[in-house]
């Protein structure tokens, strides 16, 4: 049976963060979190296949107790199965951190129920970093596809799947073994409308907490701050830069305010030659 | 005791990134940092280069054009394409034979996708996306680590990251955040062939198919000028009014991510934290408010027009010139301008 497992993340709505003018903090009190985007298309992707190989899908997050509506909202799209990875001791955790726990609990669900594909989004918008998935594939040793479009064929038979993933120029596609890791872009497949069945039981959905009194055990030394090799040094807002002449049309007129436009665009150092106009 | 600065050379079909020299240039700065702790231990800093792929000799050549000492070279057939696996393995064993202090990476889809696993391969500390580096001490007297500066939650923070005790101190970086340094026409360096070969046992994925994409030869990255619209255009159509406008001035057109997300124009025009960053000369944002996912993209312009209906859009703010009015008056505007400037100087 075709066994699919889906590590998310929730996350802050980075577009709706706001910047204190005054105290030039980060204003995070009304922030929604929200599941992160490409994840949501990822769990997309998997009940996708799930329906079509008649398989199972087991979400997996890392964070604090109330990632438990995240995990209901993967539920709803008609995940079978959530897990919450919740300890203080996780805390602070970077990409090397918190891959180390995600590789042992994704070992731990795999051992009971045997994975074929693993599916991260191809970032989180809070970080940004796509470092988590591909550390993950290092770490099982399984081969990893990142920023995946397409999933051509999935084959538990024959144990191989075909990725098409995109990079700057052109798209590939990869035929890897079974197990594998993928990252996904949000084409990967569209976010279905929650079935009645699945919304319903969704609602009521407790799911499991792992923490590190179990069901598994963690090696102490690799966990949270201590186990991570990043440490953040200092934070800032970005620089501001300053802002030049601003024109109404409405009182210079348009032809005008293009005029005086073109005079500071053709002062600037190299671009009246490059554009091919004296200046 | 040599101090290495590392930096990948990407390449995909012959050809290197140009992130690969912009790095170069970063490495060597970075070396330099350090003069003072070398004088005091008698070290040396070397900027090293280092280059997967086959045949590949040209672009080895090249680096040593952008200043690195040294170009380590694994050319194997099986190497020809990127593919995660075997790229890491040969890395992983290049970091553990030469120890580098700090090793850079174009934050491309493949820089990135090799530089996560890499780092978790190697068991050190990766900042990704950073967009300040510096070597400095975190304590007066310390020994100087690599101050790894990144934009975060959506660029709305910036925090410096240390990786104290694990190496390589890594980062990656996107393409365009520095500038290119100049290119030397003396090549001092040497290219080193590195005896290390592609195993069966490293290959684990093939690529069956590559698909070339339609409207992939935007380079809005590496465009002087770009004429990039937002969510104030109104419509698909409104593009067209830019791409006239981006086509008289030598340019390209750029969007925001909205105009992407609701299929006014392809994902390879978007700017910004989810798209790509741009430095061009020239950047006219037509219609485009300015969130703060945006302005990260493009702020290294050197000269920005916005124009904006809304005066109180955030884009003005970083703006070098602003014009509040209609773009669909002001747009068709510039293109009967530029075409007069260009034809009176014709005349006279």
């Amino acid at each position: 049976m075709f066994h699919a497992l889906v590590s998310i993340k929730q996350v802050p709505d980075t577009t709706n963060i706001r910047i204190d003018p005054e105290t030039n903090n980060l204003i995070r009190q009304g922030v929604p979190t929200i599941l992160n985007p490409y994840d949501a298309h990822a769990v997309a992707a998997a009940v996708e296949w799930k329906r079509k190989l008649n398989g199972k899908v087991t979400i997996i997050t890392m964070g604090p107790p109330a990632a438990v509506t995240s995990l209901r909202e993967c539920i709803e799209m008609g995940a079978d199965r959530a897990i919450l990875i919740s300890d203080r001791a996780f805390a602070g955790a970077d990409t090397w951190a918190t891959s180390y726990v995600l590789t042992e609990v994704i070992q731990a669900v795999h051992k009971e129920d045997p994975l074929d594909l693993i599916f991260f989004g191809k970032q989180a918008i809070d970080g940004d970093t796509a470092q988590v998935g591909p550390g993950v594939a290092v770490r099982l040793n399984l081969p990893v596809v990142t920023y995946a479009v397409k999933i051509h064929d999935v084959n538990t038979e024959e144990k191989f799947v075909v990725i098409e993933r995109k990079t700057e120029s052109r798209n590939e596609v990869i035929k890897a073994k079974l197990p594998a890791v993928m990252t996904c872009e949000k084409e990967i497949a569209d976010i279905p409308y929650a079935s009645l069945p699945d919304l319903v039981y969704s609602l009521r959905y407790e799911p499991e907490v792992w923490t590190t009194e179990g069901p598994i055990s963690f090696d102490p030394a690799q966990l949270g701050l201590k186990g991570s090799p990043t440490t953040v040094f200092r934070t800032g807002t970005p620089e501001k830069h300053k802002a030049g002449e601003v024109i109404k049309t409405s009182e210079a007129g348009v032809e005008a305010a293009v005029k005086t436009a073109f005079d500071k665009i053709l002062e600037v150092e190299g671009v009246a030659s490059m554009l091919g106009v004296q200046r | 005791m040599n101090r290495r600065f590392w930096v990948y050379i990407e390449q995909e079909e012959g050809k290197a990134h140009q992130v690969a020299w912009e790095l170069l240039g970063v490495a060597r700065r970075l070396a330099d940092e350090i003069k003072d702790e070398l004088e005091k231990t008698g070290d040396t800093a070397l900027v090293e280069g280092v280059l997967v792929g086959h045949q590949v000799d040209e672009i080895a050549r090249e680096a040593l054009h952008y200043g690195a000492d040294n170009i380590y070279v694994v050319d194997d057939p099986a190497a020809k394409h990127y593919l995660n696996k075997p790229y890491t393995e040969v890395l992983t064993l290049l970091v553990n034979k030469y120890q580098p202090e700090v090793m850079l990476v174009g934050a491309t889809t493949l820089g990135r996708d090799l530089a996560g696993a890499v780092a978790t391969s190697v068991g050190t500390g990766l900042t990704a996306d950073t967009t300040q580096l510096a070597m400095g001490s975190p304590k007066e007297g310390q020994p100087k680590l690599l101050m790894a500066t990144r934009p975060a939650f959506g660029g709305n923070v910036i925090a410096t990251i240390l990786c104290r005790n694990h190496r390589p101190q890594m980062a990656t970086v996107r393409p365009r955040v520095f500038p290119m340094p100049s290119r030397t026409s003396e090549a001092s360096g040497n290219i080193i062939n590195e005896d290390i070969a592609i195993t069966p046992e490293m290959i684990n994925a093939e690529i069956i198919e590559i698909i070339t994409q339609k409207g992939s030869d935007v380079k809005v990255d590496y465009a002087d000028v770009i004429v990039a619209g937002g969510r104030g255009l109104g419509n698909a159509k409104g593009f067209e009014l830019l791409q006239e406008l981006a086509t008289e001035l030598g340019g390209v057109v750029g969007a925001s991510r909205a105009c992407v997300d609701a299929h006014w124009i392809s994902y390879d025009h978007q700017v910004g934290q989810t798209g790509k960053t741009v430095r061009p000369k020239l950047y006219i944002a037509a219609g485009i408010s300015g969130a703060i996912q945006h302005k990260v993209g493009m702020q290294e312009s050197d000269f920005i027009l916005a124009i904006n209906r809304d005066p109180n859009a955030p884009i003005f703010d970083i703006a070098s010139m602003g014009i509040v009015g209609d773009l669909y008056e002001v747009i068709p505007s510039m293109i009967s301008q530029i075409r007069a400037l260009r034809e009176a100087q014709h005349v006279n």
